[in-house]
């Protein structure tokens, strides 16, 4: 690795925890229980909702369903009627019914998996009222369901887990506040903001608006195809710096807001040591793998001294796209700068690996924390009968219904990766781009993807096809509303139990010995599942790559 | 029942019933109830039947001796937890035997009404019903739980305690309690039955030793639940293999798709089956501790529950101090010699057949008076009252007394008199130290003070430093004034006390921490004992205490010792860390296993995979037969630790927790490797790999 490799990543990591930590506390302010404003309260009253009405989980959980459902169908009715409506400047036909209802699940489960191309697909009405929408509500109804969590968690003896309509109303607006300065600065690096349809010849549009919330709400969707590849959505290194930092931004300022709402700042920062732990390896193993190159290029006489090229923007260069690659599938944002179909064996491994542990190192806005918190939930649950105590965290203890939910949490999303890829390798082999075990891996990585929320593509696989479209769609439900539920079956149990009192046999959360527990627990059991077929795929690419060499 | 001796871990009788019973328990019915090892079972079973279909076909699932070899060690995995099992039953059924033979079939008269004088007809116990009135006479065995209504007997319960000396039962009081399968030896009783056939304290026993009616505790189910969801992750992780395996095959364009029979054994060894056959024999091992300790429970959620305890109320006598304060000092009143004291104070002991009456005849002694008696000084004895709350002798028109200071100041103040600022200083300054200040009055005049001293037992300050480290908060619970009860919490060690105690405030003090999260554990006898036994969370009801009490409470200790709480807490906690560790252990394993297995399972498709072959094991065959063999021999190398419980020594929970994550997380994730290269290496010389 290059001196350069190894200061432009301390300074990005850096940089981001200076931000995250006073936006984190600021957060816990705004988020922290508060009662609606006279704005919210106008406009929840526009709505019809009481928002004040305590919720217990079930109906919290059926009012983030019944939204989403809706808003997918909207998203849906959008794009098969964009034809008829306006704001349609390059006359695009209906999207068809396959890639739209992928689309629509997509968007409204926060992964933005794009089975079809931006600007030559939807039109600027859906862009904006459709896609720019969801991107809003469904990172907002993230951030709801880790309230509702967090509420859990501190509250005693009550059913009430808060009003899902006042926490996306607040949750909505909060990223709107964070959206509005970050577009301007967007622009002032030279992202468009038109709507216009086409300007000096090149397709263009809102751009800086869309591109600020697909990287705050760790959506992803870009405006064009080859998303912040795109010169006009990523035209500088200071608006590439600016979107990768997006990426992680709420996600890991969401790690501080916990440790302030649940009163002890400690357990905040156990969350994000534990995440670091997980993400910084993964980083340098991918920067040191694509700063080495392919030998086999290299002995065709290719020049590997800026590192393996193939794939990617030559302004942004390895390090540049190895930072942003790892960061958008540890979060599960799915935004990419660079091809990752093209990238060396290891570094397309790590964010395959940060997909499949659930999107839960960073992962997405709300969802990367609650997902976090199951695994949590299993550590601590492994972890205190090891001292001997029935398993507590922060002062709640974790019995059968806790473990039941956290259990399926985890391990719906992961049946949903396996199972898909499965079925594929038997009924979608034909849309493979490559053979051999790298055809495995773009398989792989599509369901990983879309089953943990991420929404990248590694490339190379045709997924605009039924079978991909409607198996991911499936999948990205699934990895969404069946990790949705059990956190709030597991918030609702919470909230119900009363507060055991902290002694010094109580097992503290706050160590680096439990975070390195929940990083094994992480790695045991979130990756030994998928160990089996990650050899198949890219472990086997790079020993043949490095076999191949010597 | 000598149950306080431990009985050796693998006693032949024992191991020959347990072999016989590991196979009765592979009725699929039972294995079931173990989602982790029923998936073991139908795993072997499948094999099996692949096995024998390569046999006979000659083209089966792959070469049908390592079929046949890996069904074997599947059933031996199988095999191997159930024996865990059955040894841990084992244990508990041997005493249970014992115990049964206590509880025979008895003729017992049954009474028409509650007197021993009333009409009677000679019954089988076993038709014996709650609220019959039994006469039991000399030499014969109580029929059925119950309280004596009338009578007073000396009773053997060595059947039940373990105990060779007899104990007193009689009517009314706090020794009214009796137990079926006890023998009256002298005098007589009339008992009330308390229990309908077969929920006497003695089935109860039975059931709870035997394991036989043992349901799942909540920890027990949790960790069910998250071992079964592991299950089903690796089984996902396993079944899809097959697919993905042929799809590389038909890419690369060379090898074998991965055989069902790896594809089983590899899902055996990633499933926990080490924590998964072991569970239930903790469990039940942890149940047998107990009562190895002499105290039974009457659930398992109560042992579990007494791990999670973070409050012990203690009571002070017996527990903290020695049951008896000895007299130390005369301190006289000005005016008055230490001789004359010494002498009111001896008179008015003299009948006085306490053991701090007979402490003051003593330490008089000291002082030169020799013992008289009160016949000849034709004294009359006036024993202690709970209105008067003194005792003392009337003689030759003097009234000697001692007693409490405050009432002494009332007899005092009945004779126009008060008591003396000079001797209530010394009063307040003796409680202050942690003595028990007794005044002594000849007539209306105070003559001064004898000090009782509470003696502290010894070791039990470094007890309960120890018990503080582990973050478990003791509470002294007395009936003593608040000076003295400061004192002796001070000398004792403890974190907290609860001064002049009465059952009421008892229960306010646990609901009070309760409510702040605590969990409390408490020991009681007496029937008013029974509404905070009730209250708390662990409850342990002496067996010397009344029925009330008994039922109350969720464990009896049949040696009556309060100080066995302590005891309870650490086997409570050991069960959990047990459960904790070797689950950890399980799962740490898995590593190893992938080492071996992955290579070989895709060695044709892909030999750039050979390199993850980290052990060099002998060849593909012999890698997946040493992963299956070390799973199962793996069971039986830890049935000792699941039945003795892992060493649980006191410290804070961050301690306990670094050394148990070194030894079961990073041992189990290092002892795997070296295990499997032996194994393989071994499988080689014998040739057969």
């Amino acid at each position: 690795m290059t001196a350069h490799a190894w200061l432009e990543f301390g300074a990005w990591l850096a940089l981001l925890l200076a931000v995250a930590w006073p936006l984190g506390e600021l957060l816990a302010r705004v988020l922290g229980e508060s009662a609606p404003t006279r704005f919210e309260r106008g406009l929840l009253r526009v709505a019809g909702v009481d928002a004040n009405a305590p919720m217990d989980w079930a109906t919290y959980a059926k009012a983030v369903l019944v939204f989403n459902v809706l808003g997918a169908l909207v998203v849906f009715a959008l794009q098969r009627l964009q034809a008829s409506l306006w704001l349609n400047p390059a006359g695009l036909p209906a999207v068809p019914t396959d890639v739209a209802f992928n689309t629509a699940v997509s968007f409204a489960t926060n992964t933005n998996w794009q089975a079809y191309g931006g600007e030559s697909t939807m039109s600027h009405l859906v862009q904006m009222a459709a896609l720019t929408t969801q991107n809003f509500v469904s990172a907002a109804t993230g951030i709801a369901v880790f309230l509702a969590l967090v509420r859990g968690l501190t509250r005693a003896q009550t059913d009430s887990l808060g009003n899902f309509w006042f926490d996306l109303t607040r949750s909505t607006l909060v990223l709107f506040a964070i959206a509005v300065p970050v577009t301007l600065l967007l622009m002032a690096t030279g992202v468009p903001q038109t709507l216009l349809g086409v300007s000096d010849g090149a397709s263009t549009g809102p751009v800086a608006s869309q591109v600020a919330i697909k990287q705050l709400g760790t959506n992803g969707g870009g405006f064009f195809n080859v998303n912040s590849a795109h010169p006009l959505e990523n035209p500088s290194p200071a608006s590439n710096l600016l979107e990768s930092l997006s990426i992680l931004i709420i996600p890991a300022a969401l790690c501080f807001t916990f440790g302030r709402l649940v009163k002890d700042r400690r357990q905040g920062l156990a969350l994000i040591a534990a995440m670091l732990v997980i993400f910084i390896p993964f980083t340098l193993v991918g920067l040191w793998s694509e700063q080495a190159g392919v030998p086999q290029l290299s002995a065709l006489g290719v020049d590997a001294s800026a590192g393996h090229l193939e794939g990617k923007e030559v302004r942004f260069g390895t390090v540049s796209s190895v930072i942003w690659s790892t960061a958008t599938t540890a979060a599960s944002n799915g935004s990419v700068n660079a091809m990752h179909d093209s990238f060396t064996p290891l570094a397309g491994l790590g964010p395959m690996v940060l997909m499949q542990l659930g999107e839960i190192v960073f992962g997405g806005v709300g969802s990367g924390l609650y997902g976090m918190l199951l695994y949590v939930l299993v550590a601590v649950f492994i972890s205190g009968l090891m001292v001997g105590r029935t398993p507590e965290y922060l002062g709640k203890k974790i019995e059968g219904r806790e473990i039941k939910m956290a259990a399926l949490g985890i391990l719906l999303p992961s049946a949903a990766v396996l199972v898909g890829a499965a079925v594929a390798t038997v009924v979608g082999a034909g849309a493979i781009a490559n053979p051999g075990a790298h055809g495995f891996s773009e398989i792989l990585y599509a369901f990983s993807s879309g089953s943990n929320n991420n929404g990248s593509a590694f490339g190379g696989l045709t997924v605009n096809g039924t079978f991909y479209a409607v198996a991911i769609g499936l999948c990205m439900w699934v990895g969404r509303f069946f990790v949705i539920i059990p956190v709030l079956a597991i918030a609702g149990s919470l909230a119900s139990r009363k507060k055991v009192a902290i002694s010094a046999g109580t097992l503290p959360t706050h160590t680096p010995l439990f975070v390195a527990l929940v990083v094994a627990t992480i790695v045991l059991v979130g990756a030994l599942t998928f160990i089996p077929s990650l050899a198949l795929g890219p472990i086997v690419e790079h020993l043949q790559m490095i076999g191949a060499s010597s | 029942m000598s149950a306080t001796t431990a009985r050796p871990l693998f006693e032949s009788a024992l191991v020959k019933r347990a072999v016989v019973d590991s196979f009765k328990k592979l009725d699929p019915r039972r294995m079931v109830k173990n989602p982790v090892m029923f998936v073991v079972e139908v795993g072997s079973l499948f094999t099996t039947i692949l096995g024998l279909h390569a046999l006979i076909t000659h083209h089966g699932d792959t070469s049908a001796a390592f079929v046949l070899a890996v069904s074997a060690w599947l059933w031996f995995t199988v095999l191997f937890a159930n024996f865990a099992e059955a040894m841990a039953e084992g244990r508990g059924k041997a005493q249970a035997d014992a115990l049964r033979k206590a509880r025979q079939d008895v003729q017992t008269r049954r009474l028409a009404s509650a007197t021993r004088g009333a009409t009677f007809e000679k019954v089988s116990s076993a038709i014996l019903k709650k609220g019959d009135h039994v006469l039991v006479e000399p030499g014969e065995l109580i029929p059925a739980d119950g309280e004596v209504v009338e009578g007073m007997a000396s009773v053997d319960e060595s059947a039940i305690t373990g105990e060779s000396a007899p104990v007193i039962r009689e009517s009314g009081g706090d020794r009214s309690a009796v137990t079926g399968g006890t023998r009256v030896l002298s005098d007589f009783l009339v008992v009330r039955i308390s229990a309908e056939p077969g929920q006497t304290f003695l089935d109860r026993m039975i059931s709870m030793v035997e394991g036989a009616k043992r349901s799942k505790t909540p920890n027990e189910l949790a960790l069910d639940i998250l071992l079964a969801a592991l299950t089903i992750v690796f089984l996902l992780a396993t079944v899809t293999l097959r697919p993905f395996s042929a799809f590389a095959v038909n890419q690369a364009g060379s090898g074998t798709v991965v055989s069902l029979t790896v594809l089983v054994a590899l899902l055996v060894c990633l499933i926990p089956t080490t924590i998964g056959g072991l569970l239930s024999a903790i469990g039940i091992a942890g149940m047998d501790r107990l009562v190895q300790a002499n105290v039974i429970a009457t659930s398992g959620r109560a042992v579990e529950a007494a791990g999670d305890v973070d409050v012990l109320l203690l009571d002070k006598t017996g527990t903290i101090t020695l049951g008896n304060r000895q007299a130390s000092d005369f301190i006289p009143a000005p005016g008055v010699t230490v001789k004359d004291l010494a002498d009111a104070a001896q008179l008015a002991s003299l009948a006085d057949e306490t053991p701090e009456g007979r402490s003051i005849v003593v330490l008089a002694k000291q002082h030169g008076l020799r013992g008289r008696e009160l016949a000849e000084l034709q004294a009359t004895f006036v024993p202690f009252t709970a209105q008067t709350r003194m005792s003392g002798v009337d003689l030759q028109g003097r009234q000697v007394r001692k007693g409490a200071a405050d009432a002494i100041a009332k007899f005092l103040e009945e004779k126009g008199q008060s008591l003396p600022a000079a001797v209530r200083d010394v009063v307040v300054e003796t409680a202050k130290q942690g003595a028990t200040p007794l005044v002594v009055a000849d007539g209306a005049k105070a003559l001064g003070v004898v000090k009782l001293k509470d003696v502290v037992k010894g070791g039990i300050k470094e007890k309960f430093a120890e018990l503080r480290r582990m973050g478990i908060r003791t509470v002294m619970i007395t009936g003593d004034n608040p000076l003295t009860a400061a004192a002796i919490a001070a000398e004792a060690g403890v974190d907290d006390f609860l001064a002049e105690a009465t059952p009421e405030q008892k229960l306010t003090k646990i609901r009070d921490y309760q409510t702040r999260g605590h969990l409390v554990a408490m020991t009681g006898d007496g029937t008013n004992d029974a509404p905070a036994l009730a209250q708390a969370d662990v409850a342990v009801a002496m067996n010397t205490g009344t029925q009330a009490a008994k039922e109350a409470g969720n464990m009896v200790d049949l040696d009556s010792n309060p100080t066995k709480l302590i005891r309870i807490v650490e086997i409570g906690k050991q069960m959990l860390m047990t459960r904790g560790s070797l689950t950890t252990f399980s799962i740490a394993n898995d590593i190893a296993k992938y080492f071996a297995i992955i290579p070989a399972a895709f060695a044709t498709t892909y030999p750039a995979l050979k390199v993850l072959d980290i052990m060099r094991l002998h060849s593909p065959t012999s890698a997946v037969m040493s992963a299956v063999i070390f799973n199962a021999l793996i069971i039986v190398a830890l049935i000792p630790l699941a039945l003795r419980g892992i060493s649980a020594k006191p410290a804070p929970a961050a301690q306990v927790l670094t050394r148990n994550v070194l030894i079961y997380g990073l041992g189990g994730v290092v002892l795997p490797f070296p295990c499997i290269k032996i194994i393989d290496l071994t499988l080689g010389a014998l040739g057969v790999a």
